[in-house]
């Protein structure tokens, strides 16, 4: 038996969830360093699944499968396609920064205090979401993908709720209150989705009597396995509300404001750029390999769905005052396009997609990271609390300046071709639809610009006066970030190399082609 | 003249009287209960003979070793393939010796063990005048806040009548799921309800809210248990017997011997359907199921702690196994009528408990009514009416059981001045307070709510999987909005617990003896081992999942 990879990539982070948890209470900076050194180690074994892939290869690699529960027809099963091997990619290589960014965010307020150790908490909590998060994107198991689905929400739920910014303006009770409503909105939006997906879950297994991935979808393609039009288009539901909830898609994206303002800026890019592209994986994964019918059947909708998203999200971003809120809505805004790229059924709009998963989380980790260092500073979140950082503070003005503009897609930065990608291959299919969402870019660039213009730009406020730059800590989180964005946006071939094949098998799961070029189809 | 040439002028011989045989009693097969029956009796000659000093100790001791023994004697007879092959019937009809039977006796004989840890916790409560006390009145008799309550107090005294009172019921319950006629099932639900209504009443700090709660619970199971016997009477009119073979082939219109005496009456549908009613509502009032779960709140809240925690769990066990039995062995042929039935009931008890729950402020009125939601979603498991049906409740069961007296485990340890804090708002900040406590009693939650990695999922996942298969897929439905409704008011305490501000005058955690710590601890590896690796499990329920007819 070859070595376990797929395992290992989600067990060390989970066992250094545990160690990291052991670590006594005084020795608040070893957990922190174990805890580093845990995801960093985790890089490196994400890294070895990405040498390992091979992207012409059979659709599932690096496949393990041992029976688990054999009586609910649950096996351990665990495989990477390509799309799966970038979003591990991601998730690894993000959380060292994550971690490296919230150093100091659960440090005890007096110090001393030994009744409560948050510090050992807030780490470990990142790793045993980043295990549960990295086994969601392995499962071929429907069941067992669902338990780190649904697992995951446990440990978010206490990052959201246990920790939040430091400063707030309504003082800390207010504070604690709102963290505990966000916490609670987020834990109950996904648990209703998860449940409602759980009667689908159920209910997949009655018809179909497995819960693997690959038998099912191959039943389906061989046409031994028939189901019903109503019950696929049920079933489908079932599982599309789930990861729309966690997408988050319009109108179900309510709770993503809240998370996002109350939690701490790393926090924030946990639930963003890592979790939530669980659920857009998920419908990739899941809804259009079990349900092809189904998913041409709500494919309209959706796409609908996903526009409101997109430019409902970049409008409300415009209208915040509130850093992390414009930062939340902006999100929502770029799920829709995420979303939409998935259900135009192209091979670009899916390969885009899936590099938009990977470029909106390396840009939103830019982004929030640099805000999160900022608010930091000045203790406000309100984005009329600041003016003139860029005199006092260049560097942390200008690694915001890229991360605001990675956000608006500007050609030469990563989520530049993703987002065309996007609009080409929706284009082809749904012009209409194509054409109106370009609005979202448009309005991208006005939150960005509006946002840097008024914090950045302008005459320096008092109490920004005294504003320290980028510490070597924090620049050591951005400037890798950065590098990464302009590499992947100058030379995105090594991602479209692993992600086409797998976006080609999962099109000829649904059954569909590209449209034929219009310039050939007149000839 | 011989003496019995006599004899035989004025007499003739008569026929020879038929011997009566005598009832052959598999003693080896009716172990478990004879044992713990056996203890509760010795245990009763200990309240009479041990010295006062001596009784905790002694009768402690009896329950441990009696309840390790009947244990050990269910597996043993597991072992021996009485739960599969040798599954078969004894003393006469009136017991089933087979998998279900078998597997509830082996939870009920746990889950009292791991209660019967709670009750003889002895830490938690201030010393009162230099003796340790436990969770019950000193001394029952005496009227609440009176003289002589005081002087009773005053001199020690401890209700050790707890430990054969609990035995007692143990043996109700281990005969209740294995019951093989109606009069067998009757003697059981009264030999364990009549110990748990005196033990309700036994609390030793609000004790007038404790009495109220055995009366409530005593008068209400007292209408119960005669509705079940009214409803055994008309079964009996129905089919000329109180066996359970004997009446499902009368259900099924295969029955051979007809008694005479019973020709007019016999197959009267109008007696079935009503006699099933009737016994029917008096098991759903015994697992609490709406619209029969009036008690169940105020029972829950009023007993000490320790009898809720073990009445919660194995009450429940009991009580769906023998409706499991009567259902699948004496009425399948009845499935289409009693079918809607209890889909309804499932459909109110699983939305009613989880809605009302939403309501509650104290701690212990939230688990009875996440209770009586769970009542709800096994239901769903019963009305499966499948092989998967029997066995998904089972493992529901088993796993329900230990979460729950866990869980009430963790409630005796938070105390303020006034005894147990129950009031929610007091258990605010508990998690700043003892990060640990709050950490056991999340888990638990969250294994009620049905996270995954919990036991709670994976019984969930079983009975409305097998409620899918059985047909009964809008049940389904209806289970995962409840449970998302019941989600809410467990987290609401997670939150309570974790993200609130601690009250400068709340509550402090007891630290109790290594006997409550075991209780909690069995809980906690129960919750995790279920939820992780439940194949072992399942495959016993599996095994077992077959009835003896």
């Amino acid at each position: 038996m070859s070595f376990p990879l797929l395992t290992a990539t989600a067990a060390l982070p989970a066992i250094g969830a545990v160690a990291t948890a052991a670590v006594p209470a005084a020795r608040r900076n070893a957990a922190k360093s174990l805890a580093l050194l845990v995801s960093l180690g985790t890089l490196a074994l994400a890294i070895a699944v990405l040498v390992r892939f091979d992207p012409d290869g059979s659709r599932y690699q690096l496949t393990e499968s041992h029976a688990w529960i054999a009586d609910f027809g649950v096996r351990y099963e665990l495989g990477v396609d390509g799309i799966a091997v970038a979003l591990i990619a991601l998730t690894a290589l993000l959380i060292p920064f994550i971690i490296l960014a919230g150093w100091h965010d659960a440090d005890p307020l007096e110090t001393g205090s030994k009744r409560w150790r948050p510090t050992q908490g807030f780490f470990a909590l990142m790793l045993a979401v980043e295990a549960m998060v990295i086994l969601s994107f392995e499962a071929t198991d429907v069941f067992l993908f669902y338990i780190f689905f649904e697992a995951m929400l446990i440990p978010m739920y206490f990052l959201i709720g246990g920790f939040g910014d430091r400063a707030h303006e309504h003082g800390e009770q207010a504070a604690s209150t709102q963290r505990s409503y966000a916490a609670v909105k987020f834990l109950l939006y996904n648990l209703v989705g998860g449940l409602i997906m759980l009667a689908a879950v159920i209910g997949l297994y009655v018809v179909a009597g497995s819960f693997s991935l690959t038998e099912i979808a191959d039943a389906r393609a061989n046409g031994s396995l028939h189901m019903a039009t109503s019950t696929e288009r049920w079933l489908f539901l079932g599982f599309f509300f789930a990861f729309a909830v966690k997408a988050p898609l319009w109108p179900l994206h309510t709770w993503l404001p809240n998370a996002m303002q109350e939690s701490t800026a790393p926090v924030a890019v946990l639930i963003t750029a890592v979790v939530d592209k669980v659920g857009t994986f998920a419908m990739l994964r899941f809804c259009l390999q079990l349900f092809p019918e189904a998913s041409k059947w709500a494919t309209p909708a959706i796409l609908v769905l996903a526009l409101i998203s997109i430019v409902y999200g970049a409008l409300l971003a415009v209208g915040q005052r509130d850093i992390k809120r414009l930062v939340a809505y902006a999100s929502i805004s770029h799920f829709g396009f995420i979303i939409m790229g998935i259900f135009a059924m192209t091979s670009q709009g899916q390969s885009g997609a899936t590099l938009y998963m990977v470029n909106h989380g390396i840009s939103t980790a830019a982004l929030m990271l640099v805000a999160g260092f900022l608010i930091s500073r000045r203790g406000s979140r309100l984005i009329a609390d600041y003016g003139g950082v860029q005199k006092v503070a260049p560097v942390l003005a200008g690694t915001f300046l890229i991360g605001g503009l990675a956000t608006l897609s500007l050609p030469g930065l990563a989520p530049f071709v993703s987002e065309f990608l996007v609009l080409v291959g929706t284009f082809s299919r749904y012009p209409a639809i194509g054409i109106i969402a370009t609005f979202g870019i448009v309005l991208a660039a006005l939150y960005t610009l509006v946002l840097y213009q008024r914090t950045m730009t302008g005459p320096v406020k008092a109490e920004v006066s005294a504003m320290p730059d980028l510490r070597a800590r924090e620049l050591a989180v951005v400037a890798p970030l950065i590098v990464l964005l302009i590499f992947l946006g100058v030379y995105p071939k090594p991602l479209t190399d692993i992600v086409n094949p797998a976006v080609q098998q999962t099109l000829s799961d649904v059954h569909q082609k590209d449209p034929r070029p219009e310039v050939e189809a007149a000839k | 003249m011989s003496a019995s040439a006599v004899h035989s002028l004025w007499t003739t011989a008569a026929e020879p009287i038929a011997k009566i045989d005598a009832p052959k009693i598999e003693y080896g097969q009716l172990s478990p209960t004879l044992i713990v029956v056996g203890a509760a009796i010795v245990g009763v000659l200990v309240e009479a003979f041990v010295p006062r000093k001596h009784r905790y100790y002694a009768q402690l001791f009896v329950s441990v070793v009696a309840l390790a023994a009947a244990f050990a004697a269910v597996v043993a007879l597991a072992a021996d393939g009485y739960g599969t092959t040798k599954a078969r019937i004894a003393a006469m009809g009136a017991i089933a010796v087979d998998g279900p039977a078998l597997f509830l006796q082996g939870t009920i004989l746990l889950a009292a063990l791991v209660g019967l840890f709670t009750f003889a916790e002895r830490r938690l409560d201030p010393e009162a005048h230099g003796n340790r006390v436990d969770s019950f009145a000193a001394q029952a008799a005496s009227v609440p806040g009176s003289d002589s309550e005081k002087a009773a107090v005053k001199a020690g005294f401890t209700t050790t009548e707890v430990f054969p009172l609990l035995l007692f019921a143990v043996a109700g319950m281990l005969v209740f799921p294995s019951a093989n006629d109606l009069l067998t099932l009757f003697i059981a639900l009264e030999v364990f309800s009549l110990p748990l209504y005196l033990l309700c009443a036994l609390a030793r700090r609000k004790r007038l809210m404790s009495q109220e709660a055995a009366v409530k619970y005593f008068l209400l199971g007292a209408f119960a248990s005669a509705f079940t016997l009214f409803g055994i009477a008309l079964l009996y009119g129905y089919a000329g017997s109180v066996s359970y073979g004997t009446i499902s082939q009368v259900v099924d219109g295969t029955v051979k011997n007809v008694n005479p005496a019973l020709a007019d009456t016999m197959g009267n549908d109008a007696l079935l359907l009503i006699g099933t009613a009737l016994i029917v509502m008096g098991l759903l009032f015994k697992v609490g199921a709406v619209p029969f779960h009036m008690w169940t709140p105020d029972v829950y809240q009023g007993a000490p702690t320790p009898v809720t925690g073990f009445m919660a769990a194995a009450t429940k066990v009991a009580a769906f196994g023998a409706l499991l039995r009567i259902l699948y062995v004496v009425l399948p042929g009845l499935r289409w009528d009693w079918r809607p039935v209890m889909w309804g009931v499932a459909v109110i008890t699983m939305l009613g408990g989880a809605i009302v729950a939403i309501t509650q402020t104290d701690i212990k009125r939230l688990l009875a009514y996440s209770s009586i939601a769970h009542a709800g979603f096994i239901l769903a498991g019963v009305i499966a009416t499948t092989p998967d049906g029997v066995s998904s409740v089972l493992f529901y069961l088993a796993a329900y059981s230990f979460v729950t007296i866990g869980a009430f485990a963790v409630v005796t340890l938070v105390r303020d001045a006034g005894g147990e804090a129950t009031h929610l708002s007091k258990w605010a900040g508990l998690g700043r307070r003892s990060p640990l406590v709050a950490a056991v009693f999340a888990v638990f939650l969250l294994a009620f709510a049905g996270i995954p990695l919990t036991s709670g999922f994976a019984g969930k996942f079983a009975v409305f999987k097998a409620a899918a298969e059985g047909g009964a897929g809008p049940l389904v439905v209806v289970g995962v909005i409840s449970s998302a409704i019941a989600a809410f008011f467990y987290i609401r305490v997670i939150v309570l617990m974790f993200f609130s501000e601690p009250k400068p005058e709340g509550p402090t955690v007891a630290v109790p003896s290594p006997l409550t710590m075991t209780a909690i601890g069995v809980g906690v590896a129960v919750t995790l081992v279920l939820g992780v690796a439940p194949q072992y499990f399942l495959d016993l329920a599996n095994q077992a999942g077959v009835f003896v007819r």
